[in-house]
Parts: structure tokens; C-alpha cells; sequence
């Protein structure tokens, strides 16, 4: 047991603390807050504090307990909301029934007193190996917790029935030592749990959101970077990946962010239903609130805590997103306690090994063969929200997070200011899965999609370079088929890319209903080009009053897609027609 | 009580005390000069020999020999009493009105702690301010912190003035409503254009008043706005009461925290500013919302005026990061002599659509601002290139939408410094000022709704029907 000497801020320091390791997890003070050895001088030990430090004197007491920052897994985790150390923020409102977070405040992240149904998939006698399914646990109505053997040996005994998280569910015997297996393990967070074997992503995340799934599609168990400027919309995207993606697992880590907003996630999830399965997606979701106010050491932790969480699902052999808003403030906290330290800071004061743990945390996502005999597959796929300061990207979480992630989502500012939503940059943001991922687009969708998404980039490039000629001549000057280039891509722009996450049907797309509504809008731009050639008016063409039902096609629901369906014929008809007239 | 007379060193407003023992972070520290005069400070830092003390206030007269320091054992509280309303204090919360001191009810920590994201409940009370720019396209909610970005030179006080005047709920039961004024390092007259204006419209006797002025201790702006929403977070959670806090300004804030981090030579961030900004500034913003079980709220409005009119200096850029979306302030829309001039483009409320709606506002809301955002931001993007090709050189659609853009700064933007608009007033300007565009631009609202609420401005189209 050591002594403090000195504190400043969320870092302390004691002495007397000889024997103690590197991120052992310590109770400081009186009230027992809990911290974590950051930096060992002789036997005096630093340590950030995860709670509020005000009011500590030197000469309290410091406690090692000799794990490292861990979590608890097992059945209860879902639906839950946690602060960055798994400390359940449900629990300890009921605990302490205070409005605030007071400190040193000891809740279990699990509940021990429930008992929960294990149904017995192995039976006593059976050889296991490390990660084989014991058997299971219906966590929530939509996913069934598998409980993975500790490790390989000889089931001894193995029984069904109601238990509690710390009771004895079997035994295992390895090489004649008997070991009791319960439904709960601890886990520390900074080391990546186990896999048998990572693999490449070739299945995309569906996300229901346009300008992802078609033009910048994220591979399930990718990465993928989504930095922009305060109000470009970074956290209503995070959201909407966390509502529509297609995982079972959802693990949404609210990092240093606004306390109401978080507010939002746990009052609207629960009124959410998932489209597949009729159930609240408040039954997959794991969050972590660490609101900017709450003790920046915590925040640091959230990540990994948050991670480790996801990867416990990955290897029951779940499709697990995660969702981290946003990781700049993670890095920041990286930074504060870098400087508490006094640490040679590397560029803007932050730590030189910030590229080290950015680039260690997004390894950890990615699709695997998990441990066990069974051929399972896992994923995990992670979303990182960087907030840039000024919005500038020139800035080394950015830089260090893109130089790792697959996928650039790039918000703009000018863009959310027109209220062009989602505002991601068409022409700079990028996707490297789209060549591992086309060949399941073209089977399971259409065999055209990736033409047609290469036909509607062209001709967004080609806008661009358009408009750099009207800035100085007016569009009027552009031959009619250029000005009609124009006039589909703003079509392209607001009846396509442009995807309201508030309205009650624009919010998702299916990808049948994205691929029809591209092919619509591509359709109406070949025939009027060809009409063009024929001599037909631009004038005339822009007029038509079929181009009110392109613009209209977000509003039709999934259930009516045969109106998308229909839509092409109609458009060959009304320019048939059209040249009729001519 | 602990009492030294061991300084060392005194550095800014800094003092370094040796040979101490038992000493509290952040615990509370009275100083007491040679001459007898008292001074306030607090613990920044402490070890097992030594303290660092951060004076609220001038050092001068401080010194190595005959000053005593004493450790007051607990961090910076304050006494609270609902009496507090009708009293204006200085920027430690010592009365400044002449009247007595006040006998508290409750002590508490200014520091406060952080709301369990549990307990918050989701902000939907939508405030009707009656300004047009606000209610119709960035709608202020209860519990939301909302701040205003401006710059010197900008009549933001009016501003601020006119919302805490007009702003109310449409709900229909009584509800208690208080004020709570923090002024950071501002001028005497800024302040006293507040006074003033709270006394015109009645709202000081519900206001509790806290001034650091800009001659006053520099060092004590870390306090104030801390006072302020102690005093905001007791009468919201404990005397259920609807409170407006009103900072300003905010700038003047981050000032003070980067003299104190420059005095204690610490790493600086960018331009200067402490690299735990953004975790400070947070610890003030997020004091903000609506809790579980209680009906109270505090909802925040601070000023911070951006250096150099720069949106992406340090203080606005934080700060943006932080609260529920800004009011911009433009120098361009104030030249061309629009009162309030907001700058709509770069503006948001991201807890608008939690305010809106049917219900709340009008089923119309989103998509006519939503709308109305589209063709400002057309039409301000057309105004430059006519500068370039001339207007004859656009197409029809295009010069509506010029039309336009003037029309939303004339009509929409533009309103008095005592006009009051109800929400439905706003929804329908936007509809008027839209009817000025053709039908097939308007994407953004569903077709029943300009049925509704639309078709009765579109005057030629209504014609042009009959004539068929």
C-alpha cells in the first residue's frame, strides 16, 4: 500500500508503491477512486485517475489490486449503458438515487443476483477446445449469448438450467486438473482478444444510407474515418450507422461528446425497430457515455473498453459495428494526460505514440475465424468520428487515422451549411473495399452495379470541372449536352445523395431501392442525351414533368418499389412521346 | 486550520508555497497580506511539501515574508437560497447590490459534478424567442445549450436582451422562470445596458445577477460563469424552475485560462490555449439540460465574441464541439443595416428536430426550413456568379432564386428589436417567401404540406389554373 505525494488534475502520484506493474488498476484516497499506473519511478508510482480528484490530500492511502484495467463479460450486457470504465450508469441512478455521478461509487457492471437460463450444447464427456460453445444464454430477445470454453481439455460436467453469473455452469479437465467454468470472465482491455485468423472483408455493411452503400460502401470488419467540422453532421451519421447497419451487435461509444445527445440515443433506440426482426434496436446496442464533462482518464479508457466488449461478441461469431464519436476527443485526453506528465509532446502536444494507439486500435477491428472447432465468423467493424479542429484536416489525428482506415467519409461544412445531408464530399471522400466488394454487388443486387456507379461518379467529376467554366462565362455558354450534364448531376445531388435521417421513409434505403432509383436517374440521362442528338430542345426536356417523379423517388417505401420498378418504362415512354411531338 | 507563512514565489497570479502538509487539490485558500487586506484563492496543484495557489484577484501586495496563507480544508462553494433572485453579486458572489449578505440554505460545490447521462431527459420544450432565424430554422429547446458567436462590433447584447424578453413556451400551465446572468470580463457599460434592460422589461426581480467587469481580477472569470450555473443548476433541480443563463462573454473566459496556464508554464495548445480546453470548457456547457423527475431546466445561452471574426479560432471551435449548434452573427448581414443579423448559413440547433414537428411547432417545420436553407444558400451562391456574368446571363429559375435571397434577408432575417413572432408567423413568411420560387424546386417539403400551408401564397399558379 502506498501513499500519495502529489496531485495534479486526473494525475496523482504515491509513493511506497514498490511491486506494482504497469497498469494495475489502484483504488486512490480515502473514498477509493479508481485509477491506473501510467509510469513507474523507483517505487513511486503515477497514476491517472478515472474519477474527479478534487479534495484529495497527499498522504491518503493508494491500493493496488493487482489486475489490469479489465471488463466484465457475460449475459446482461445487453441492452446496457455504461460510463468509459463499464461502471453501469443505470445502477448506480438507482444506487445513489442522485442525478450526478458521485465519486468512488462500487457497482458491479453485471448483475450477480439474476439467473439466467443456459441451455447445455456439450455434453460431460465431450472433448472442448478453447472457444467451442458450452452452451447458451437468450441474453434479449434477439441474440443468444454463447458461453466459450475458457480453454481446451474434458468436459467433466456440464448442466442446464437457471444459474447466476458466478455459479458453476461445468467443469473442465485438462491434463487432470479440474478448472469450474461460470458465465462471467474478466478481461483486460488493452491486449485484443484471440482469433484463430483474420480474414479479408468481401461482404459490405449495409447501412441503408445512399452515398455509402453505393458510392463509398464499408466492408463489414473494415474501417472506416469520418472527420469533419463541428455541425457537418458526424454524430447524426453515427447514428444512423448504429440504427440501420446490418450487425447483430451495435456497441456505440459516445466519447467526450454531449451529454444530450446521448440522451437522444437512449430515449429513441428503445422506440426503434429493427427492420429485420420487429425488435427494439435497443436489444443489440451496448453504449458508452462518457460525456465531455465526466473525468478525461475515463474517456481514455472508453475505447478500449468499448472495443473488448465488441470483440467478446466477434468471437461468439456475431457481425459487431462499432461506433466511436469521436476519437479526437480520445486522442485529446491521450494529449491532457501526456501534458500532466510532462512527457516530450510529439506534434501539437500530442503524444508521439498517438499513431501507435490509433493505429492499434483500428487493428482490432476486421472479419475472423474465431478460436474453437466449429468454423464461426465474427466481425467488427469500426466507425471513428474524428472532429478536426477548424475542421482542417491537416492535423495529426486525422492524418494518423486516415493513414490507417479504409474508408474516408469526408464532411464539409459548405455542404451541411445548404443543408445538403448527408454531407459527405463526393469528390473527396473514398472507399478502397469497392474492388473486394463489387463482385457481391453484382450478385446480389445487380450485375450492373458497379457500372452504374462508375457512370454516376464520371459524371460528378465531370460537374465539377463544369462548374469551374460557368464561375467565369455563366451557364448559358455550355453547349445544351453539357448543360444537361448539370442538370442530371443536381438531380444525382438532391434526388439521390441527399438522404433525410428524419424522415420517417427517406431515413433507409434498401439497396434494391438505391439501385433503382440510380438506375432512374441514370436512364432519364441517357434518353435525354439521345433526344438531344435528335435535335429535341434541352428546354423541352428539363420541362417534362416526369423528371417531379425522379425527385419524388425517396419518398416511396420499401413496399412499393415496383413504383421505382416501373418508373424506367415510363420515362421511355414520355420521351418517345417527346419525339413524337418533335 | 492550517496557516503558513511559507511562499516562495509569487508568478502571476501564482503563489508557490513550501513546507506545507495535508493540502487538498483544489481546496479553498485565504491569503492574508501584510496590510490585514483578505484574499481568496485556490489549490492547482499539491504535493507532500508544497502547494500552488492561484489567487483570485491582484498578487500585488503579496510577499515571501509577512503574507499567511491559510487552507480552508473543502474546494469553492456557495451559498444558495431561492432570496438569491432580484440580488445582483460580484465575481466570487460576494453581494455587490449594497443590500445584506444573504443567509443560505444550502452550501454547495461550484464545481458541481456531472450529470449521470442516465438521468438526462431528452430536451423537446420548444422556446418560442419570436426571432425568426432562431424559431423557424435553428429552434431553441429547454436544457439546450445554445451559443451565440459574434464579434465586436455586433449588437449581440440586443440580441440576447430580446430573447431573454420574449422567450416563453406555449405550454398552458404556469411555470416559474428565472434568469441568471454571468458577466465575464465586460465593460461597465455593456453590463449596465443589461441592468437597464432587465429593469425596462421587468425580468430583474427573477433574475439572479453575477458581474466580473472588465477591470476586475482577471483570475475570478474562472468563478464566475461556475457561480452562475450552481446558482441556475439549485433553482432548476431543487426549486423547479425554468432558468436562462446568459453568458458573456465566453472569450473573455478562455483569456483568463490561458493566463493561468501561461504563469504556471505549462505546454500550450494551440494559439496558446491550454491543452485541457476543450475538457474545461465542457465542464461549463455541460451544465446544461432537463433531468429525470424533476421539472426544472437550465438551458444556456452564452456570448463569446470569435477573434478576428474567425469561426475557427480555438474558442468559437471548441466551444462549437461542445454545445447543441451555435447562432451565427455576420458582419456582412449588420453592414447591410439587417437587425438581427444572423447569419443563417452557418447556424444550427441540434436539438431542433427534438422541438419540432406536429405537436410542438407544426408538422411543416423541417422541411420549410430545411427549404428555406436550400434556397438562401442557392441563392447566395448565384448572387456571385451574376457579379461575374451579370444577371441576364441566368436562366429564369436562377434570378428567382436572387429574388429570393434578397427577399429571406428583407423579410425573414430582418425584424425589430421588439417585434415578437409567433411560430406560426415564421412558418408562414417562409411559405410566402417560397411561393416566389416554381413548385418543382421545392424538394425539401412534402407535397400534401404545400397544399396546406403553401398553396395559398402561390398567387399566378392559382390563375394560371382557372384560366385552363
Amino acid at each position: 500500500m502506498g501513499k500519495l505525494i502529489r496531485i495534479s488534475g486526473p494525475v496523482v502520484e504515491a509513493d511506497g508503491m514498490a511491486g506494482t506493474v504497469m497498469y494495475e488498476v489502484v483504488k486512490v484516497g480515502k473514498e477509493g477512486l479508481m485509477g491506473e499506473v501510467i509510469k513507474i519511478v523507483q517505487d513511486r508510482a503515477i497514476i491517472q485517475v478515472y474519477e474527479d480528484t478534487a479534495g484529495l490530500v497527499p498522504g491518503e492511502p493508494v491500493e493496488g489490486t493487482g489486475l489490469p484495467l479489465s471488463v466484465e463479460l457475460g449475459p446482461g450486457l445487453l441492452p446496457s449503458i455504461y460510463d468509459g470504465i463499464q461502471r453501469p450508469l443505470e445502477s448506480i441512478a438507482e444506487k445513489t438515487g442522485s442525478l450526478f455521478l458521485p465519486r468512488g461509487v462500487n457497482v458491479a457492471p453485471l448483475d450477480h443476483s439474476k439467473k439466467w437460463e443456459f441451455k447445455a450444447v456439450k455434453k460431460a464427456g465431450d472433448k472442448v477446445k478453447k472457444g467451442d460453445v458450452l452452451g447458451t444464454v437468450q441474453e434479449t430477445d434477439l441474440i443468444a449469448h454463447k458461453i466459450l470454453s475458457p480453454h481446451d481439455g474434458t468436459l467433466k460436467t456440464i448442466h442446464s438450467g437457471k444459474f447466476t453469473l458466478d455459479d458453476t455452469v461445468a467443469v473442465i479437465d485438462q491434463a487432470g486438473k479440474s478448472s469450474n467454468v461460470t458465465m462471467v470472465v474478466r478481461q483486460p482491455v488493452r491486449k485484443a482478444r484471440e482469433s484463430a485468423e483474420k480474414l479479408n472483408p468481401t461482404i459490405p455493411l449495409i447501412t441503408g444510407q445512399r452515398v455509402v452503400d453505393m458510392f463509398f460502401p464499408v466492408a463489414k470488419g473494415g474501417t472506416c474515418a469520418i472527420p469533419g467540422p463541428f455541425g457537418s453532421g458526424k454524430t447524426v451519421t453515427q447514428h444512423q450507422f448504429a440504427k440501420w447497419s446490418d450487425t447483430q451487435i451495435v456497441v456505440y461509444i459516445g466519447c467526450g461528446e454531449r451529454g444530450n445527445e446521448m440522451t437522444e440515443v437512449l430515449t429513441e433506440f428503445p422506440h426503434l425497430v429493427d427492420p429485420k426482426s420487429g425488435k427494439p434496436l435497443m436489444q443489440r446496442t451496448i453504449l458508452f457515455a462518457n460525456t465531455s464533462n465526466m473525468p478525461v482518464a475515463a474517456r481514455e479508457a472508453s475505447i478500449y473498453t468499448g472495443i473488448t466488449i465488441a470483440e467478446y461478441y466477434r468471437d461468439m461469431g456475431y457481425d459487431v459495428s462499432l461506433m466511436a464519436d469521436s476519437t479526437s476527443r480520445w486522442a485529446e485526453a491521450m494529449r491532457e494526460i501526456g501534458g500532466r506528465l510532462e512527457e516530450m509532446p510529439g506534434e501539437e502536444g500530442y503524444p508521439a505514440y498517438l499513431a501507435r494507439r490509433l493505429a492499434e486500435f483500428y487493428e482490432r477491428a476486421g472479419r475472423v475465424r474465431t478460436l474453437g472447432s466449429d468454423e464461426r465468423y465474427g466481425s467488427i467493424t469500426v466507425i471513428g468520428a474524428v472532429s478536426p479542429p477548424g475542421g482542417d484536416i491537416n492535423e495529426p489525428v486525422s492524418q494518423n487515422t486516415l493513414r490507417v482506415t479504409k474508408v474516408y467519409l469526408a464532411l464539409e461544412a459548405a455542404l451541411a451549411q445548404r443543408r445538403h445531408f448527408p454531407a459527405f464530399n463526393w469528390l473527396r471522400s473514398y472507399s478502397l473495399y469497392t474492388d473486394s466488394l463489387d463482385p457481391w454487388f453484382s450478385q446480389s443486387i445487380s450485375a450492373d452495379w458497379p457500372k452504374q456507379r462508375a457512370e454516376a461518379m464520371g459524371l460528378l467529376q465531370k460537374e465539377a470541372e463544369l462548374q469551374e467554366i460557368v464561375q467565369l462565362v455563366g451557364p448559358d455558354a455550355l453547349p445544351e449536352k453539357e448543360q444537361l450534364v448539370l442538370a442530371t448531376t443536381r438531380s444525382l445531388r438532391e434526388d439521390f445523395l441527399q438522404q433525410s435521417a428524419f424522415h420517417d421513409i427517406d431515413t433507409y434505403s434498401s439497396m434494391r431501392k438505391q439501385y433503382l432509383m440510380l438506375r432512374n436517374i441514370l436512364a432519364f440521362h441517357a434518353r435525354a442525351t439521345a433526344a438531344l442528338d435528335l435535335g429535341v430542345q434541352l428546354k423541352r426536356v428539363l420541362a417534362m414533368p416526369i423528371r417531379n417523379n425522379l425527385g419524388r423517388m425517396k419518398e416511396v417505401a420499401e413496399g412499393h418499389l415496383s413504383t421505382l420498378e416501373g418508373l424506367q418504362g415510363e420515362i421511355d415512354k414520355a420521351f418517345d412521346e417527346l419525339s413524337r411531338k418533335q | 486550520m492550517k496557516e503558513y507563512k511559507t511562499i516562495t514565489q509569487i508568478a502571476g497570479p501564482l503563489v508557490f508555497v513550501s513546507d506545507v502538509s495535508g493540502v487538498g487539490y483544489n481546496e479553498i485558500v485565504e491569503v492574508t497580506l501584510p496590510t490585514g487586506e483578505k484574499r481568496t484563492g485556490q489549490v492547482l496543484e499539491t504535493s507532500s511539501t508544497a502547494a500552488v495557489v492561484q489567487i483570485f484577484g491582484p498578487t500585488s501586495g503579496i510577499n515571501t515574508t509577512g503574507t499567511k496563507v491559510r487552507f480552508l480544508g473543502e474546494t469553492m462553494h456557495l451559498g444558495v437560497t431561492p432570496d438569491m433572485l432580484g440580488r445582483s453579486f460580484d465575481g466570487l458572489g460576494r453581494p455587490r447590490d449594497g443590500k445584506p449578505p444573504l443567509t443560505p440554505e444550502k452550501r454547495l460545490d461550484i464545481n458541481g459534478s456531472a450529470l449521470n447521462p442516465f438521468q438526462r431527459d431528452t430536451p423537446s420544450d420548444f422556446i418560442q424567442t419570436g426571432i425568426s432565424t432562431i424559431d423557424g430554422l435553428n429552434t431553441l429547446v429547454r436544457g439546450q445549450k445554445l451559443p451565440i458567436f459574434t464579434a465586436s462590433g455586433l449588437p449581440h447584447s440586443q440580441l440576447a436582451v430580446q430573447i431573454a424578453r420574449q422567450a416563453k413556451t406555449i405550454s398552458k400551465e404556469k411555470e416559474a422562470f428565472a434568469v441568471v446572468f454571468a458577466a465575464v470580463g465586460i465593460t461597465h457599460e455593456e453590463s449596465s445596458f443589461f441592468m437597464s434592460e432587465f429593469q425596462k422589461s421587468g425580468a430583474l426581480e427573477r433574475a439572479v445577477l453575477f458581474l466580473n467587469l472588465a477591470d476586475d481580477p482577471s483570475v475570478e472569470r474562472i468563478i464566475t460563469p461556475r457561480l452562475a450555473l450552481t446558482t441556475a443548476e439549485y433553482l432548476a433541480y431543487e426549486k423547479d424552475m425554468h432558468v436562462l443563463v446568459i453568458i458573456t462573454d465566453m472569450t473573455n473566459y478562455c483569456e483568463a485560462l490561458r493566463e493561468i496556464a501561461a504563469a504556471r508554464e505549462e505546454v500550450p495548445g494551440r494559439r496558446g490555449y491550454p491543452g485541457y480546453m476543450y475538457t474545461d470548457l465542457s465542464t461549463i456547457y455541460e451544465r446544461a439540460g432537463r433531468v429525470k423527475g424533476k421539472k426544472g431546466t437550465v438551458t444556456q445561452l452564452s456570448i463569446l465574441s470569435m477573434p478576428g471574426d474567425d469561426i475557427t479560432h480555438p474558442i468559437p471551435d471548441l466551444t462549437g464541439y461542445i454545445t447543441e449548434g451555435q447562432i451565427v452573427l455576420g458582419r456582412d448581414l449588420h453592414r447591410k443595416n439587417l437587425y438581427p443579423p444572423v447569419d443563417v448559413l452557418p447556424c444550427l440547433s441540434r436539438l431542433m428536430n427534438l422541438g419540432i414537428g406536429k405537436e410542438r411547432t407544426r408538422e411543416d417545420h423541417r422541411g420549410v426550413a430545411d427549404q428555406l436553407y436550400a434556397g438562401y444558400a442557392t441563392g447566395r451562391d448565384l448572387r456571385s456568379l451574376a457579379a461575374v456574368v451579370g444577371q441576364e446571363a441566368l436562366s429564369e429559375t436562377d434570378r428567382q432564386y436572387l429574388a429570393f435571397a434578397d427577399a429571406f434577408e428583407q423579410k425573414f432575417i430582418k425584424q425589430g428589436a421588439g417585434e415578437d413572432r409567433s411560430i406560426e408567423q415564421t412558418l408562414d413568411l417562409g411559405w410566402e417567401l417560397m411561393a416566389g420560387l416554381p413548385e418543382s424546386e421545392l424538394k425539401r417539403v412534402k407535397k400534401e404540406h404545400i397544399e396546406k400551408y403553401g398553396r395559398r401564397f402561390r398567387k399566378e399558379e392559382k390563375k394560371e389554373a382557372k384560366k385552363e
